[in-house]
């Protein structure tokens, strides 16, 4: 019970992240019609600037800073790269957010080498907020779910209440409407890529010191984003918040599960040949297999429901 | 001997709303047949279901007696129907011959062959530079056809719709957006395409509907509020109503 | 440069009729391209013949057919794979276990027919992963094809005896009987193995770009849709063609086991897969031969820039977003674009605006390359070796203004001299595009 909910807490902290990620990416998806492969880049990029931030002015500036240079190289990415290359249609300019995604990597390890960084959470908050039975839980952890549900939160007020969530909502859909009542779609689709920036940096900075900041983070969570996407059905909001915390929970879960196929085998009553070729699979265990579920899951929601969770679309 | 194409209480409905609200239609063989009616009354959304486009919400389609109902697109044309659209839908990087010879592919069998050579088909060949002379796209053969000029692209169209040699030939709005004289080239295309098959028509232009159609049906609200030949349709109290009266004026106006 | 004179040439290219050579010429033209790329592949080692450079003439033949293969899905169907290495690795894999069988005796198979158990691999895989993700097109497929890419590498990492854990699988190609005094013991006969092997699959991929299928393909990358309405099943076209190109990237995995007798996951994994799209894309996805110059100069970038640089990557992805930008359509595009002023004869026209640009971008090169080793050396050597390296034969200290304020004025003066340039470059395209008009006006 006590590990059920630590280990609760914890996928709930970081299916968060993944939600805060993942709508981005589906915002801009759904308005631009671009799948933004450098999105885990943004993410990264948030981490390190964060890091380099809060070496010479400490953390809570880092918090405002990472974020807002991040959401200015968003704003200049859409400017003058992806609007250059629309003219080439949708595969270009996947592979130009590809491209930049490996230029990112690379620049990260041009500056701040290939090992991690010490990115480490501010003493402020290093502190265990309260005890689940015996198990003192991180006074950050809950710092971060803070952050981004007052994140999401700010977001969801923004698209609907406001008037520039208001056009947003509608270039979603009609955007030469939109043009012809005399706002700037192209200015607006600079700010949603800028925003959605901003909100992966802003993940960068709470995510980074959590975990691990090193060059491969974009890689790693990045395709985790990518499933996610996948899996709530692309261009809906509301499955990617479903699957990024079905996708979290899985992945944090499934590490803490020592059971393989054998232990299976064994309350069936059944031994198979230990020299069997197939013994290796049969031992895997849940944890062992951690990395593999999220695929596992994406693979086995497109048979049995191509469009996704939520999906409207299918490709 | 059953009816080429016939539609039984045919409804589609996307949400609460419904385009389509029971079509009953049986089109003979060999007859040319338009779909007339005003903007909004479902023609392209009937020509998309009878193809396989979209699926229908209740009823029944069936070609030469066969049903079709719930059929996939391509499964609908290599049963002989085959549809053109009202906006352009050709292969733009491919020349004008080989769009028709794509078209011609199938219905020769070769199916998805990676054995035969292409270029040594003859029987493709031939079937695809008679349709490049049948459109008079002649000239053009070997031009690419996203940049064919728009009355070109529209015979290209007719032309990808007919390869495969389909007994039903369903074209939207073959004529739209043309010039007198192109039209005038369009309706001899057509005429001259449909000989000896059923063709169905989504037309806007009178003067082409009333020159080709052997029957016309008047679409109104997803319903057909009458069907008949040209004369019957013209004298019908409440199609003038409906309908005539007041796309008339404009269509006139427009020449 | 100058973009609206370069479009306008590029239609009125296209508005003219294609040059409609007699079946029977076209036949005779291509069999010499034919007979001419069999002679580069027998005469280069010749040419080339220290060990590096026939080693990497090795590399590039593999490489020419992962790339061609990659191309069936990119240029030839539109299917934007992020993970061909997957049906290369497995087809890798599968080829090392059967050459280790092969060694051990329990399996009697010629060596120079391995490529065969790796084609049955990739093809395997190809229809199994195929039937998942080719119901999907366009940005859905490019996600699932990376996210099938990643479950496989990390499927690698559980079974190590199938993999080999971090080490991989090593293997040893001098096994079996010898055939004509040949055991592949010298890399030049691994290079003719491979030479063999990729002519014999280039020619077998053109062939399907010739066949029903392989035009269908073209169809549906322009227009799916309209593809279903001439009784083809899209679904089933790009489902056939990923499992051919899988069976192809399977025999090129099978002689990089050959070549390098080991294979480790790596091979597998999405950066190799990254690889052959730079490849196929740089060289130019819209004509066959455009990932054949791709995996050439790839892979002598490769293995000439990592000697020279740490940091090669970077002007890798760099190389790959100017082309992005600047020419998506690759080196190929390129080469055709330049058509029209041969055949007016106005190349000459072009050589010298082309040689005031090749001189501005030079300086501008110069510039980037050493803002980059400057910052290079000044994070991660200057500790170990002192502030001061050498570049161009020059000796720099790093820690100076001089040569920083040197590097952004490189930049600057290359920025501003480009720009320079690319007005009479667009000059004298407006020149030719005059003249193609003027001929077709005939």
């Amino acid at each position: 019970m006590e590990f059920f909910l630590v280990t609760l807490l914890n996928s709930l902290s970081y299916g968060l992240l993944l939600f805060m990620l993942s709508s981005g990416l589906t915002l801009i998806f759904s308005m631009m019609g671009v799948l933004n492969f450098a999105h885990a880049s943004f993410y990264m990029l948030g981490a390190y600037f964060a890091y380099q931030t809060s070496v010479y002015l400490g953390f809570w500036p880092a918090l405002v800073v990472a974020p807002a240079l991040v959401a200015v190289l968003g704003a200049l990415t859409e400017r003058y790269g992806l609007r250059t290359v629309h003219k080439y249609g949708h595969v270009a300019e996947l592979l130009f957010t590809f491209g930049l995604a490996y230029i990112i990597e690379e620049l990260v390890h041009l500056i701040w080498g290939r090992a991690p960084v010490p990115y480490r959470i501010p003493e402020i908050l290093d502190f265990s907020a309260f005890s689940v039975f015996s198990t003192k839980y991180p006074a950050y952890r809950v710092f971060m779910m803070l952050v981004s549900v007052g994140m999401l939160g700010g977001l969801f007020l923004l698209l609907t209440r406001t008037r520039i969530g208001l056009i947003i909502q509608a270039s979603l859909t009609h955007p030469d409407t939109v043009e012809a009542l005399g706002h700037n779609v192209p200015r607006v689709f600079m700010g949603v890529f800028a925003g959605g920036a901003a909100l992966a940096g802003l993940a960068g900075v709470i995510g980074g010191n959590a975990f691990v900041t090193e060059p491969g983070m974009a890689v790693s969570v990045g395709t985790i984003v990518f499933v996610v996407v996948v899996f709530g059905g692309m261009g809906s909001l509301a499955g990617a918040f479903v699957a990024s915390l079905i996708i979290g929970a899985v992945q944090t879960f499934s590490v803490a599960f020592d059971v393989s196929l054998l232990t299976l085998f064994a309350k069936l009553g059944f031994t198979p040949d230990p020299q069997s070729a197939w013994m290796e699979l049969w031992k895997v265990t849940i944890a062992q297999a951690a990395p593999v579920l999220p695929y596992v899951l994406m693979v086995a929601m497109l048979i049995v429901r191509p469009k996704g969770l939520m999906g409207t679309r299918e490709g | 001997m059953a009816a080429s194409l016939e539609l039984r209480q045919v409804r589609k409905s996307f949400g609460k709303t419904a385009i389509i609200n029971g079509v009953d239609l049986a089109i003979e063989r060999g007859e040319r047949h338009a779909v007339i009616g005003p903007n909004g009354a479902g023609k392209s959304t009937l020509f998309n279901l009878i193809s396989g486009r979209f699926p229908l919400s209740t009823g029944n389609i069936l070609l030469n007696g066969q049903d079709i109902t719930g059929l996939a697109p391509q499964e609908i044309n290599r049963r002989g129907l085959s549809r053109s659209f009202q906006i352009t839908n050709i292969f733009p990087k491919l020349s004008v011959f080989e769009n028709l010879r794509c078209a011609v592919l199938w219905s020769q069998g070769y199916r998805y062959s990676f054995w035969h050579r292409v270029g040594g088909l003859k029987d493709v060949r031939a079937r695809a530079d008679e349709l490049v002379e049948r459109i008079g796209l002649k000239r053009r053969r070997d031009t690419l056809a996203g940049v064919l000029s728009y009355a070109e692209q529209r015979a290209l169209e007719i032309g990808v719709t007919i390869a495969g040699g389909a007994e039903v030939i369903l074209l939207d709005e073959p004529t739209a957006g043309m010039s007198n004289t192109e039209t005038e080239d369009a309706v001899a295309l057509i005429r001259a395409v449909s000989e000896g098959k059923t063709l169905v028509m989504v037309e806007h232009d009178m003067s082409v509907v009333f020159g080709l159609a052997d029957r016309i049906s008047v679409l109104v609200y997803g319903q057909v509020i009458a069907t008949g030949t040209p004369a019957e349709i013209r004298g019908n109290k409440a199609v003038q109503e409906a309908y005539l009266g007041v796309e008339a004026d404009t269509a006139e106006g427009a020449h | 440069m100058a973009d609206p004179v370069v479009e306008a040439v590029a239609r009125a290219v296209r508005n003219a009729p294609a040059s409609g050579a007699e079946p029977g010429l076209m036949h005779w033209r291509r069999a010499m391209v034919w007979a001419a790329v069999a002679a580069v592949l027998i005469a280069a080692p010749q040419v080339f013949n220290q060990g590096f450079a026939v080693s990497m003439l090795s590399q590039m033949g593999i490489a020419i057919i992962f790339a061609l293969s990659y191309n069936m899905l990119l240029g030839q169907t539109g299917m934007l794979s992020f993970g061909h290495a997957v049906y290369f690795g497995l087809g890798a894999f599968f080829a090392a276990h059967a050459l280790n069988a092969i060694g051990a005796g329990s399996l009697h198979w010629p060596v120079s027919l391995l490529p065969l158990v790796g084609a049955a691999a990739g093809l395997a895989f190809g229809l199994v992963f195929g039937y998942v993700t080719t119901k999907h097109s366009g940005t859905p497929f490019a996600m699932i094809s990376l996210g099938i890419a990643e479950m496989v590498a990390a499927c690698s990492l559980m079974f190590p005896s199938f993999f080999g854990g971090e080490g991989g699988i090593s293997t040893d190609r001098v096994v079996g009987d010898k055939v004509m005094g040949v055991d592949f013991g010298p890399g030049v006969q691994v290079y003719y193995l491979i030479a063999a092997w990729c002519f014999v699959c280039m020619i077998l991929m053109f062939a399907l770009t010739q066949t029903p299928l392989g035009r269908m393909a073209n169809a549906v990358r322009d227009n799916p849709e309209r593809v279903k309405f001439v009784g083809y099943n899209p679904t089933r076209i790009r489902f056939l063609m990923l499992a051919l190109a899988g069976m192809f990237a399977g025999i090129a995995g099978a002689l990089e086991v050959i070549n390098f007798e080991l294979i480790t996951a790596e091979r597998l994994g999405t950066a190799a897969s990254g690889t052959v799209l730079l490849m196929a894309f740089i060289g130019g996805v819209g004509h066959f031969y455009g990932p054949i110059i791709g995996a050439i100069l790839i892979t002598f970038l490769q293995s000439a820039l990592s000697n020279y640089t740490q940091a090669w990557l970077l002007y890798f992805g760099l190389f790959f977003l100017v082309m992005i930008l600047f020419a998506p359509g690759g080196i190929a595009s390129l080469v055709t674009l330049h058509k029209p002023a041969v055949q007016t004869r106005l190349l000459g026209r072009l050589a010298l605006p082309y040689a005031g640009a090749a001189v501005a971008g030079a300086v501008l090169l110069a510039g980037l390359i050493m803002a980059v080793e400057m910052f290079y050396h000044y994070e991660t050597k200057r500790e170990q070796v002192g502030a001061v390296m050498s570049l161009f034969g020059q000796q720099f200290d790093t820690t100076a203004t001089g040569p920083w304020l040197m590097a952004v004025a490189l930049l600057v003066v290359g920025g501003v001299l480009l720009r320079l340039a690319a007005r009479p470059i667009g000059a004298a395209w407006t020149e030719i595009a005059a003249a193609v008009n003027r001929g077709q006006g005939n």
